[in-house]
């Protein structure tokens, strides 16, 4: 059995699976329910000074959904806790007395003030909470009044407020980034530079989630306006996984932990993560469309995985495809695959010919010899994969690479040596030697 | 309790209709394929993963548009078309787990929602001086009609009977088209003017196609089949025995469903196997029939009735048996009492009696081997329509032998029995004397 056991900037938790700062962790009763379910730790609700926030008081949140009612994004202008500070810090320490074994760490936002930070530090310590997360990601509301992603966006306020942090703590201080950014290594290396112990990513990101196309006002709408929101969920995902392996290679932040966010909704999603650089991952989404019990699912899977694969430990898993991700121009030209579409398993929908004829390479046959038929012509097939994204059929497509022999699009031999954009002779504008 | 329970099954509806939900979960399942094999199984041509793309992205009126541009029953198809064996059968999802869309559902779920705004997706042209005769109120006559008047020309429409809608009408089960959809529907098509409905009008009697054809600039043929095939077998004039077509109709224009309840035989016999075989038997089992046989005489996959229709028969208590060919039916005191059949096998391709008999206990015995053409429609025609296997040959225009007679659906050679072909026929006929007329006209 796979030891799912994880240790993040030196917290514990029994497994990588924290719930994100978010509304499943704003109180006692939720963050009890899910320990009991099995969760790995918590990152409590953003607490902010007295007197605290509220909230609107209409909808908070919007979908955006498949065509059977799956939640694919949601978006949120929630804000962040709308308790008394004294109340959410006594809970706190409640829980953590009572789940030792669970990492405890509590997410802050206050204003761009050193005393205001300094302070609230010193009172979540009071709770034995094992760490801090700084919240420079909040898209919408507490970004007006110049906190959240409003500092997120500075790169100097991050490395500043980090460094106000670190010197007022022993606890390790992990700093969530927002991805709306342009390059989210410079916040990330200010974080580094601030001495950060931690990054966490991605936050939410910018949205408008939908229309009312019969009242024109914007989802989720309140009293017929809308406002900008963060959006979160499976749709992000991909976006989230750039963004951490981005730190990840980066030599300047390659050896700073990442706690990874963004759409994790399966083991799969978590297992995606690791390998790209996160030390664990944080979850809301998955949980807030289904509840806490999808812990069972997280860790079985990517136990499992993890025996079947042969990783002993969450450790062994962490950065193992990072160093596969490389800049365009060192990929391999000599590398040529064609489409192969197996005709036992194709059920002739004619996607792939017709996607490929209207909007890439004229490369699939819909006809041999007056019947319906698709067949990849290689000599007009690039290789390009489009085939095999619409296909609705499981391995229907495949890509095959040509080992030998000639290319019939290009007519040239296939060659097994590496030649990337900046050598390979194909290219006129490659660098000269 | 339980007969009142079957009666509730003779009139409610056979598949529940989509929800807005299950629409678009059910529309997801379409893969648009690229020139679509569902299309070609179409006899309309009905362009099937549009229609559906546009439910799932909620646009059902336009889904409803793209259905009736090429067949204005899209409802009633919906609702009877043996879609298992036209599109459905060619949709690729049966490749991969046998279970097609269910486009026919999907396209009960567009038109459903246009036509209960009441309004038609056309406007029709400026009204013309042309004036077009058309025989038959039924699916062929009533799409030739709405093409016609949707081009401006003035229609006619004669039928026999009281009401229009053909066997859309009189001739199909009533669980198949619930709450008068057939009467309703005529309506919303007629509604797009410039249609006259002259009914409980016979051509061939009083008014012969001669005088229509020279009263009218075209003429439109589509009164299907009036004639009832003979089993010729003794026994077959005694009371008890009827067409099933007639006995359908007369269910479906009963306002007593009780009074057609009490006079349902104990042991229903039906002999044909057809939809309308299928249709007359279940309906029996719901009035309260005890027992009831569909025989047929060729072997069960010969059955012109449909794998579903098979199986909704035997899942309402219907006895399925094949290879059996009446001989006679046996009465007593001027009631059935049983009916004798000779088992048959194929020889050689041809289909023969092996000698060995059946007797089956019956009170009741419905006739649904087919229909044939009523030919006094055309009796006085000076010039002789010409005709094959006693219906209309027509080419692929539908029009006949008589350059100003067009001719669809059942009645014409190749007519296949289906509402779908003989919209088809309709509106290929209307489109063919639309462009002679227009040339003629200039």
């Amino acid at each position: 059995m796979a030891d799912l056991a994880s240790e993040f900037v030196g917290i514990k938790s029994p497994n990588p699976f924290w719930l994100a700062s978010a509304p499943p962790t704003d109180k006692l009763i939720n963050v009890v329910r899910a320990f009991e379910a099995g969760w790995g730790g918590v990152v409590w609700k953003t607490l902010g000074e007295d007197p605290n926030i509220v909230n609107v008081n209409g909808p908070r949140y919007g979908a955006v959904y498949s065509s059977d009612r799956t939640l694919i994004g949601l978006n949120n202008i929630e804000l962040i806790t709308d308790r008394p500070l004294q109340t959410n810090l006594d809970e706190i320490k409640i829980v953590k007395r009572d789940w030792p074994d669970r990492a405890m760490v509590v997410s802050l936002m206050v204003p761009c003030e050193e005393k205001n930070w300094r302070d609230i530090v010193k009172k979540v310590e009071d709770t034995g909470a094992d760490g801090i997360e700084l919240n420079f990601g909040c898209p919408h509301g507490m970004s007006e009044r110049g906190m959240g992603a409003a500092v997120g966006q500075v790169p100097e306020y991050i490395e500043m407020v980090a460094r106000w942090c670190k010197e007022n703590t022993k606890m390790p201080v992990i700093v969530k980034l927002t991805p709306n950014i342009t390059d989210i290594r410079f916040p990330a290396r200010a974080a580094n530079q601030g001495g950060a112990d931690a990054v966490s990513l991605i936050n939410t990101v910018s949205s408008i989630v939908s229309v009312n196309l019969d009242t024109m006002s914007p989802e989720p709408s309140i009293d017929g306006w809308g406002s900008h929101g963060g959006y979160c969920g499976p749709a992000v995902k991909p976006i989230a996984l750039n963004m951490v392996a981005e730190i990840a290679r980066d030599p300047e932040t390659s050896q700073l932990p990442i706690s990874g966010i963004g759409g994790v909704t399966t083991w799969r999603d978590a297992a995606e993560f690791l390998s790209l650089g996160a030390g664990n991952v944080q979850v809301c989404t998955a949980a807030m469309t289904y509840g806490f019990k999808i812990i069972d699912e997280l860790t079985s899977g990517l136990s499992n995985w993890m025996d079947e694969a042969g990783y002993a430990t969450v450790a062994d898993v962490v950065g193992k495809a990072t160093p596969n991700i490389k800049d365009w121009q060192n990929l391999n030209l000599n590398y040529i695959t064609k489409a192969k579409i197996n005709q036992d398993l194709c059920v002739e929908c004619g996607r792939c010919h017709v996607v490929c004829e209207d909007t890439s390479h004229q490369a699939i046959t819909s006809m041999l010899d007056g019947k319906r038929h698709f067949e990849v012509i290689n000599e007009e097939c690039v290789g390009c994969n489009l085939c095999v994204c619409v296909c609705p059929v499981d391995n229907c497509i495949t890509m095959e690479e040509m080992t030998t022999g000639v290319d019939p699009r290009t007519g040239l031999d296939v060659s097994k040596q590496y030649a990337n954009w900046t050598t390979h002779p194909n290219n006129p504008g490659r660098v000269a030697e | 309790m339980v007969q009142s329970a079957r009666l509730d099954k003779l009139k409610s509806d056979l598949h529940a209709p989509l929800t807005q939900h299950d629409a678009l979960v059910e529309a997801d399942r379409c893969y648009f394929c690229h020139d679509a094999p569902c299309i070609d199984a179409c006899p309309t041509g009905i362009d099937i993963p549009l229609f559906i793309r546009q439910i799932k992205t909620r646009n059902p009126n336009g889904a409803a548009k793209t259905i009736f541009d090429e067949n204005i029953f899209g409802g009633m198809c919906a609702r009877v078309c043996p879609t298992e064996t036209l599109c459905e059968q060619k949709c690729v999802r049966n490749v991969g787990e046998e279970k097609p869309v269910l486009i026919g559902q999907l396209q009960r779920f567009a038109t459903d929602t246009l036509m209960a705004t009441g309004k038609q997706p056309y406007t029709r042209a400026a009204q013309r001086d042309t004036r077009i005769a058309i025989v038959g109120a039924g699916p062929a006559g009533l799409s030739c009609a709405h093409r016609l008047a949707l081009h401006g020309h003035q229609v006619t429409v004669f039928d026999s009977k009281p009401k229009p809608g053909g066997l859309n009408e009189y001739g199909i089960a009533a669980y198949k088209t619930v709450d008068s959809f057939a009467a309703k529907e005529v309506e919303y098509i007629m509604s797009i003017g410039g249609i006259e409905l002259q009914s409980d009008t016979s051509i061939g009697e009083k008014l012969t196609l001669d005088e229509l054809k020279s009263k009218y600039d075209a003429v439109f043929l589509g009164m299907g089949l009036g004639g009832v095939n003979a089993l010729g077998i003794p026994g077959e004039d005694m009371p008890g025995v009827e067409n099933a077509v007639e006995f359908i109709a007369r269910l479906r224009q009963s306002n007593d469903l009780d009074s057609l309840q009490s006079k349902i035989g104990r042991n229903v016999v039906v002999i044909g196997g057809g939809m309308t075989a299928i249709d007359a038997a279940v309906q029996s089992k719901h009035l309260g029939a005890e027992n009831v046989t569909v025989v047929y005489r060729r072997e069960q996959s010969a059955m012109n009735a449909s794998a579903f229709e098979q199986e909704l028969a035997q899942k309402s208590g219907v006895l399925l048996r094949s290879n059996l060919q009446p001989k006679e039916i046996i009465s007593a005191a001027g009631v059935i009492q049983k009916t004798f059949f000779e088992y048959t096998e194929t020889k050689g391709g041809k289909l023969v009696g092996t000698g060995e008999m059946l007797c089956i206990d019956s009170d009741q015995v419905l006739v649904a081997i087919g229909q044939n053409m009523q030919h006094v429609v055309l009796q006085g025609s000076r010039a002789p329509i010409s005709m094959k296997a006693g219906r209309i040959e027509v080419d692929e225009n539908r029009q006949s032998s008589d350059k100003s007679v067009w001719a669809g659906g059942d009645c014409i050679v190749g007519g296949d029995d289906l509402t779908v072909s003989a919209v088809q026929d309709g509106k290929l006929a209307a489109e063919s004397i639309h462009t002679t007329l227009e040339n003629a006209h200039g």
